[in-house]
């Protein structure tokens, strides 16, 4: 193990050889791979490939049974998943869930963590201008807004807890094109302010878009790991593990 | 017009206890999700911790930093609770953690009489308000006045700090989904922690402020517990503005219900309650229970397999030895198995709804009592002979069940639980106070079995025929067509509306089979006993029902079975020794931390993880959290 690691420059984030179950049901097998520090990576896959198992997995929603996932050089295995919040790695999830009870101004205030050291500080004013429909509708309940500007909502929110690493689920999922391409320049604005990004998603038109490497799994094992230039090149890659 | 007002303001000053120590409860569920039923004994130990501090600090200022003080213990206290016994068990299946808070009531009954002794106590008078003030020629106590003053501000006070501060957004955030907020970085262990600081120091002060207008005693905790029940779900669960409406309400009601009504006071509370979920199902303030939001844990059902032929032979065993069971000779071990046998039968069917249904039903001893009672009744009043009496208690408590079953129904969830609740004890206090027709406290006397039954044995051996077939007919009944469907509708209500089940019926039959099968063993009861008393369908009698449903195993055909007999065989042990409930709190919070999934269950998985080392994960995953 610590003759492959020498060989190269340790992530941000790393997962080694990590195996997850839901129930009797082995979702992860032996999956190993790193972010680096301002990397956007794309972890593709089809439904049911393990993407979200991946990404909670990171945020210890779900327990590895083997292998490890380390940030920054500490281990998250086993760490509550509080604790992975505070260390830093901000999570965005699937179905959104926003408090839809609580105003927007709310919800942003429950995703408030104190400011970290050499990371970009958001406030709300910030992320009103980065995502302006929800500055009109500041005060108005989280379950009057649409689908699209829910996970507007739910991105600004994990945002208020200046991350150092951003995890994506499925972003682009039952939202409107032109609100994807909006996500996409925002991703963009978020890239060019050093956030590195882990985006799950299906969507690869997208995914190109916004990200420097893809990360392929299906049925839990990885699958391609390299560049969108790569894969491109590979297109028997695609046919096998992303088309429909 | 003065005597009205002057009842008006007792009843909004009796108001301000209520409405403390509810919106505490309130509070507390909204978060935690969990039906804390020792909110009661919190509210007791504020009134003794409250008038112990009296005792010590003199003066006006003293009382009220004693009331300050109380709600600050009894808030630590409830930490304490939280801590060592709630923590543990966050993740066990839903609502087993209301076990640990049965156990928490016993264990604090016992410590308060060791403590306080069983004296009642009087409140000491608040200094500088002992006086009384003429509201048109009425008297009014200066203390009821400060109490009226003074609930406004508290109930900004929680406004505030619930709608106003981080504290309460996360608080609210967490109320829709508790991971969420964990996975924002919230450390949701402390946050709950923090919860059950409010909302049991909430109930301390409550039992405090209320200590020169009543007192202490140890009845205070059952009491309370379901006049806040009422409140909070009338107002509607988690609204706090909701929890002070209703408690006016039910105060003032209760005011002029003494004056005007004197016999119905215990009712009113309740049939305000029907009335009130009759026209808005959610309390007045309260909005829809969205059921399954995230954040909810559970494992996927184990299937309920019919007895393979090794358990068959086993049961097998067990009869012809209970059957041979009177050649012992021994008259108390026969008189002991009878109670056992007829508790289980109570148990088994309210496992037959809780298990099988999903219903959770929090008074099911009105089918119990309800049974006993129809027959007592008739053999009293209509001097029917046993055998028609008998047969007609399940037919009575089945009619019960039909009405309350079709009331209850129309909810789902805790709601549906407090007004299960609510009803048993609106059949509680008819029973309890109407007099001339059952007795009242003095309960039903002389009630014996027909000639041919009248040893103890040959009652015995009738006891095991009926109870055991009865059991044996819900087991039956769980492997049948019926059974599937009631299954199929707790699983997935939706889905099984798809495929052509009447869910509503389905529950609503069940929920009559159950009440009905409970009257049986209430009749069994009433004539080994030859008397019934109104404690047959009390709280402590539907939650006696719940603690061993849950004990056994919910998820297991035979847990409520194996429960009963345990808790019974502990109870007869246990109640030799002078602080019983102490032991028997300890023993189930005990249970509940190490067997978080009931005795059956916890064996279950042990034995699983025996025969097939192969599978370490669930176990595994289960046994980390």
């Amino acid at each position: 193990m610590v003759a492959v690691f020498s060989q190269r420059v340790m992530g941000m984030l790393e997962l080694s050889g990590v195996n997850s179950f839901y129930g009797k049901a082995h979702i992860l097998r032996d999956l190993s791979f790193s972010i680096q520090a301002g990397e956007v990576v794309s972890l593709l896959g089809r439904n049911g490939a393990g993407k979200t198992t991946t990404v909670k997995t990171i945020m210890q929603l779900v327990r590895p049974d083997s292998g490890s996932v380390s940030f920054q050089g500490e281990s998250l295995t086993r760490l509550p998943t509080h604790r992975v919040a505070k260390l830093g790695i901000g999570y965005v999830p699937e179905e959104r869930r926003i408090f839809t009870d609580l105003t927007i101004s709310e919800n942003l205030e429950v995703g408030r963590q104190p400011p970290r050291e050499g990371v970009f500080e958001w406030t709300e004013e910030i992320l009103f201008d980065l995502f302006p429909n929800l500055a009109e509708r500041r005060n108005n309940r989280g379950k009057a807004l649409s689908g699209g500007e829910q996970q507007m909502l739910s991105i600004a929110r994990t945002l208020m807890g200046n991350p150092r690493l951003l995890l994506l689920d499925e972003p682009s999922e039952g939202i409107a094109p032109v609100i994807v391409e909006q996500m996409a320049q925002t991703i963009l604005k978020l890239k060019a302010e050093g956030l590195p990004v882990l985006l799950s998603e299906q969507n690869l038109h997208f995914a190109r878009i916004v990200s420097d490497r893809a990360v392929i799994i299906e049925g839990g094992l990885k699958k391609y790991d390299g560049s969108f230039a790569e894969l491109e090149a590979q297109p028997e890659i695609r046919d096998a593990y992303l088309s429909v | 017009m003065g005597l009205f007002i002057a009842q008006l303001l007792t009843g909004l000053a009796n108001a301000a206890t209520l409405f403390l120590v509810a919106s505490g409860l309130s509070l507390i569920f909204g978060v935690t999700r969990i039906v804390n039923f020792a909110h009661g004994s919190f509210y007791m130990l504020g009134a003794f911790v409250g008038y112990s501090l009296m005792q010590v600090l003199p003066g006006a200022v003293g009382f009220w930093a004693s009331v300050l003080l109380t709600g600050l213990i009894v808030g630590l206290i409830g930490v304490i609770v939280e801590m060592l016994v709630l923590r543990p068990v966050y993740r066990a299946p839903e609502l087993f953690q209301l076990v640990a808070t049965f156990g928490v009531i016993l264990v604090i009954q016992d410590l308060t009489l060791m403590i306080w002794g069983a004296e009642d106590v009087l409140g000491p008078r608040a200094p500088g308000l002992k006086g009384i003030v003429r509201i048109m020629d009425e008297p009014v106590p200066t203390y009821d006045l400060a109490l009226i003053a003074l609930t406004p501000f508290v109930l900004f006070a929680l406004w505030y700090l619930i709608s106003r501060t981080r504290l309460g957004v996360l608080v609210r955030a967490a109320t829709q989904d508790r991971e969420m907020v964990a996975a924002l970085g919230v450390n949701q262990a402390w946050l709950f922690t923090g919860v059950f600081f409010l909302g049991a120091g909430m109930a301390g002060l409550g039992g405090a402020i209320q200590l020169p207008k009543g007192g202490a005693d140890l009845l205070m905790d059952f009491n309370i517990l379901a006049a806040i029940f009422v409140v909070v779900v009338i107002g509607g669960m988690g609204s706090l503005p909701g929890a002070y409406i209703a408690a006016v309400l039910i105060s003032v009601l209760n005011v002029f219900g003494v004056s005007y009504l004197p016999q119905s006071t215990l009712v009113l509370m309740f049939v305000v309650m029907a009335v009130v979920l009759t026209i808005r199902p959610y309390g007045l303030l309260g909005r829809e229970e969205v059921v399954g939001e995230h954040g909810q844990v559970g494992e996927p059902e184990r299937p309920i397999k019919p007895a393979s032929g090794r358990a068959r032979m086993m049961v097998g065993v067990l009869l012809v030895l209970l059957l041979a069971l009177p050649m012992t000779g021994s008259h108390f071990l026969v008189i002991l198995i009878t109670d056992i046998i007829i508790f289980c039968l109570f148990a088994a069917s309210l496992h037959f709804l809780l298990g099988l249904g999903g219903l959770v039903s929090f008074g099911h001893a009105a089918f119990f009592g309800g049974g006993a009672y129809v027959a007592g009744l008739l053999v009293i009043h209509a001097e029917a002979p046993m055998e028609l009496a008998f047969l007609l208690a399940p037919l009575g408590a089945g009619l019960l069940a039909v009405i309350i079953g079709w009331l209850c129904l129309r909810l789902t969830g805790v709601y549906f639980a407090m007004l299960t609740l609510a009803m048993a004890q609106l059949l509680w206090s008819l029973v309890f106070q109407w007099d001339e027709f059952t007795g009242g406290d003095d309960g039903l006397v002389d009630v014996w079995p027909a000639g041919w039954l009248s040893e103890a044995n040959s009652y015995f051996y009738f006891t095991a025929i009926v109870g055991v077939g009865g059991i044996i007919l819900l087991r039956h009944i769980a492997h049948s067509p019926f059974g599937y469907a009631l299954r199929a509708s707790r699983d997935s209500q939706r889905q099984a509306e798809a495929t052509g089940i009447n869910t509503k019926r389905i529950q609503w039959m069940a929920f009559t089979l159950a009440g009905a099968m409970a009257g049986v063993a209430g009749a069994l009861f009433v004539f080994s006993k030859g008397s019934v008393f109104p404690n047959e369908m009390e709280i402590a009698k539907s939650f006696d029902g719940l603690i061993v449903v849950f004990l056994g195993g919910v998820k297991t055909l035979s847990g409520g079975v194996v429960g009963a007999a345990t808790l019974e065989l502990v109870k007869d042990y246990l109640t030799r020794f002078e602080y019983w409930r102490l032991a028997l709190g300890l023993l189930i919070i005990a249970v509940v931390v190490l067997a978080p999934y009931g005795i059956v269950g916890s064996f279950r998985k042990l034995f699983d993880r025996y025969r097939q080392p192969s599978e370490p994960e669930t176990v595994a995953a289960e046994s980390r959290q």
